[in-house]
């Protein structure tokens, strides 16, 4: 209890609770723009974060992060476009009912499955806190070198169909941090005599770019959209909110999937949406209406995406290992106030944890209860043009990037790396396996080298409980991919063989 | 259609996009350039261990990079292509334009300050873009706010402009700090 009110201490300000509102509503909204997404609003925010303290910063961003899902849900269901990309699931339920002339039934589900998803996995962090607080301390540097490793590889596999790329890209993020004066020698790495690659290559520069001024070019190159948007009909608060309780099996088993896949680094919102999805399918009394305008599929896709932004705080704060590109761009707000997160985080400052958690909680009340009010005028920010927005884009991530350092250099960085971002959003190629090559890049460096200090055999390396777990995971993530990769081309030889069984 | 198939929503992509190809055989390119030049660009330190020599990471990524993106480049040429490889390499250079505009953008700040540079270049982007009218208004009366809130409100940190200088006594300190 009294580590409750420490933490409620540290919230009960006006710029917490200011953050909380302008991340929460922004987030929102942003998360209603089509082709927006938080990854570029966070992208944009980020520098402008580091001038406040950390707790205000973070509320902000997290404001952001568990926020947009909640608007993304909008154009998913009513105009057929998902607001961010994890909200494609969506489409396929949310749609067809917006046709059927059940938008406002669609959008109901839809929030009162994300605040379901949302509050089952704070809950349940807030009750697994003191275990994790006892085990972090058990990551010594091989822990967290494993740890980030199997990170690394699990958001390479899990992107199917892509794999190789993604694994390129990763590859190229942890080059990107070796660029530039390394710590412990003072030795250049591929800096060519040149000044301003010596300090290497800032971490904001490289978001800002892939993530924020490729956007505006996709925007800026692409055509205007128009959209037709449907009427809302008017429900009662309390009618919305009980539609949820028919489908309570599924919003608890898709929460749980997203509490199980935020924990692990690397796995997030598209696996646990996935297995939600499959689960509700499988077990519905009718699959076939699935795709078709199952409130089943809506409630499974959005309860378990939005109980994964609380559990990508676990290996964040408790390791300091990002499990994807937002909590990735957090882990810079605690860099730049000199908070470090990990075990000794999670272990000492507990208070400081649990208030990250009660923003979140508040977050969450605020955003339902804003959308249930507000979703009519919400929608219609979905009338700007897209051109229009690339422009708005453009002038706002400038904000970001320029105010780092006032330098034309990080500006024309920045642009290169847009350049970059753009070509591979056109190849529909991921741009967070770069992002979590260069943060985890640095983490493995960093921890290898302080590991093999103190290990003369290599059995030694995995002598311990957790890093011989760590291990098994990584061999069983290998192997598993491996089998895939093997059962698919068999798959398709057989397919090619013979050619008629598919149509049997 | 196979029915287990069916049973996973297809949201990755499964045929070969335009440029697809030239992209892979760039990144192949550059990794192996750039893998060429380790013993020249990083150091090797005698007496340590591998994982504390500064030029293993080095080597690593850029031997992924040249072997995954080898092993993507073979995997990606089995796939049926859709034509339009330099159509869309086009489109990559096209695309640098914008970023033209934003250089100019980001160079004339300093010279005539966060507001103007920020109305001209909301303004004149959207006049290139297509946009006429009410919009333009709407594009100034937006830039306006950025300025407004970023800078007058949050005051970040972003420098003024040279032109201030000229400007008279009584309202040359507003336009520094707040503009």
């Amino acid at each position: 209890m009294d580590l409750l009110f420490a933490s409620f201490q540290i919230i009960a300000r006006w710029d917490v609770f200011a953050a909380l509102m302008l991340g929460a509503i922004g987030g929102v909204i942003v998360g209603g723009l089509p082709g927006v997404g938080a990854a570029v609003a966070i992208a944009i925010v980020l520098p402008v974060t580091f001038a406040l303290e950390p707790i205000v910063g973070l509320t902000a961003l997290l404001g952001i992060y568990g926020s947009s899902m909640y608007g993304g849900a909008i154009p998913a269901i009513l105009v057929n476009t998902p607001g961010t990309p994890v909200n494609a699931l969506t489409t396929y339920d949310g749609y067809p009912m917006t046709r059927r002339g059940e938008a406002r039934r669609a959008l109901s589900l839809a929030y009162s499955a994300s605040f379901f998803g949302a509050m089952f996995s704070i809950c349940a962090l807030m009750l697994l806190a003191p275990v994790l607080a006892r085990i972090a301390p058990m990551f010594g540097a091989r822990e967290i070198f494993l740890a980030a490793l199997l990170g690394i590889l699990l958001v390479v596999i899990t992107h199917r169909g892509q794999v190789l790329a993604a694994a390129m890209l990763a590859c190229l993020g942890i080059f990107l941090q070796t660029i530039g004066i390394e710590a412990t020698a003072y030795t250049q790495r591929y800096t060519f005599g040149a000044g301003w690659l010596q300090s290497g290559i800032d971490l904001i520069v490289v978001v800002l770019g892939l993530f924020a001024i490729s956007q505006a070019l996709i925007l800026l190159m692409d055509k205007d959209k128009t959209y037709t948007l449907p009427r809302i009909e008017k429900v009662s608060f309390l009618s919305q909110i009980r539609d949820l309780w028919i489908y309570r099996r599924i919003a608890a088993v898709g929460s749980s999937f997203g509490v199980f896949c935020g924990m692990i680094p690397g796995v997030g919102e598209f696996m646990s949406q996935f297995m939600s999805y499959s689960y509700a399918q499988r077990t519905s009394k009718t699959p076939e209406m699935f795709g078709k305008g199952n409130p089943e599929g809506i409630v499974a896709s959005e309860a378990a995406n939005n109980s994964v932004p609380p559990a990508a705080m676990i290996p964040l704060l408790a390791l300091g290992i990002p499990g994807e590109e937002l909590t990735a761009m957090m882990l810079a707000v605690f860099y730049v106030h000199n908070v470090v997160p990990g075990p000794q985080l999670f272990a000492g400052q507990m208070d400081f944890v649990m208030a990250l958690y009660l923003c979140l909680f508040f977050l969450n009340i605020i955003v339902v209860g804003f959308l249930f009010f507000a979703s009519g005028t919400l929608m219609k920010v979905m009338l700007i043009p897209s051109r229009f927005l690339g422009m708005m884009i453009l002038t706002f991530s400038l904000i970001g990037v320029y105010s780092l350092r006032n330098s034309l250099t990080d500006v024309a960085i920045a642009s290169g790396f847009g350049v970059f971002g753009f070509i591979l959003k056109r190849l529909e190629y991921p741009t967070s396996p770069i992002i979590l090559g260069i943060v985890l890049g640095k983490l493995m460096e960093d921890r290898l080298r302080t590991a093999m200090a103190r290990v003369r055999e290599p059995w030694d390396f995995i002598d311990r409980p957790i890093a011989f777990i760590l291990f098994c995971m990584i061999v069983i993530a290998v192997s598993v991919q491996a089998w895939t990769v093997l059962r698919d081309r068999r798959r398709k030889k057989d397919e090619q063989d013979h050619p008629c069984d598919r149509n049997l | 259609m196979n029915d287990s198939a069916d049973d996973h929503p297809h949201v990755f992509p499964e045929g070969r996009k335009p440029g697809e190809i030239l992209f892979a055989g760039l990144m192949v390119l550059s990794g192996g350039l750039l893998l060429a030049a380790i013993t020249w660009q990083t150091a090797w330190l005698p007496g340590r261990g591998l994982a504390a020599q500064p030029r293993f990471w080095p080597a690593v990524s850029l031997g992924g990079i040249v072997l995954f993106g080898l092993l993507n480049f073979a995997a990606r040429a089995g796939v049926k292509r859709t034509p339009g490889r330099w159509r869309e390499a086009l489109s990559w250079v096209l695309a640098v334009e914008y970023i033209g505009w934003y250089m100019v953008y980001v160079w004339a700040i300093p010279v005539i300050g966060y507001l103007l540079a920020t109305l001209s270049f909301c303004v004149l982007l959207c006049l290139r873009i297509g946009y006429r009218g009410r919009a333009l208004v709407i594009a100034a009366l937006f830039g306006l706010a950025v300025v407004l809130m970023f800078k007058t409100g949050f005051n970040v940190r972003i420098p003024a402009g040279a032109i201030y200088a000229y400007a008279p006594d009584s309202i040359r300190y507003i336009l520094y700090r707040y503009f």
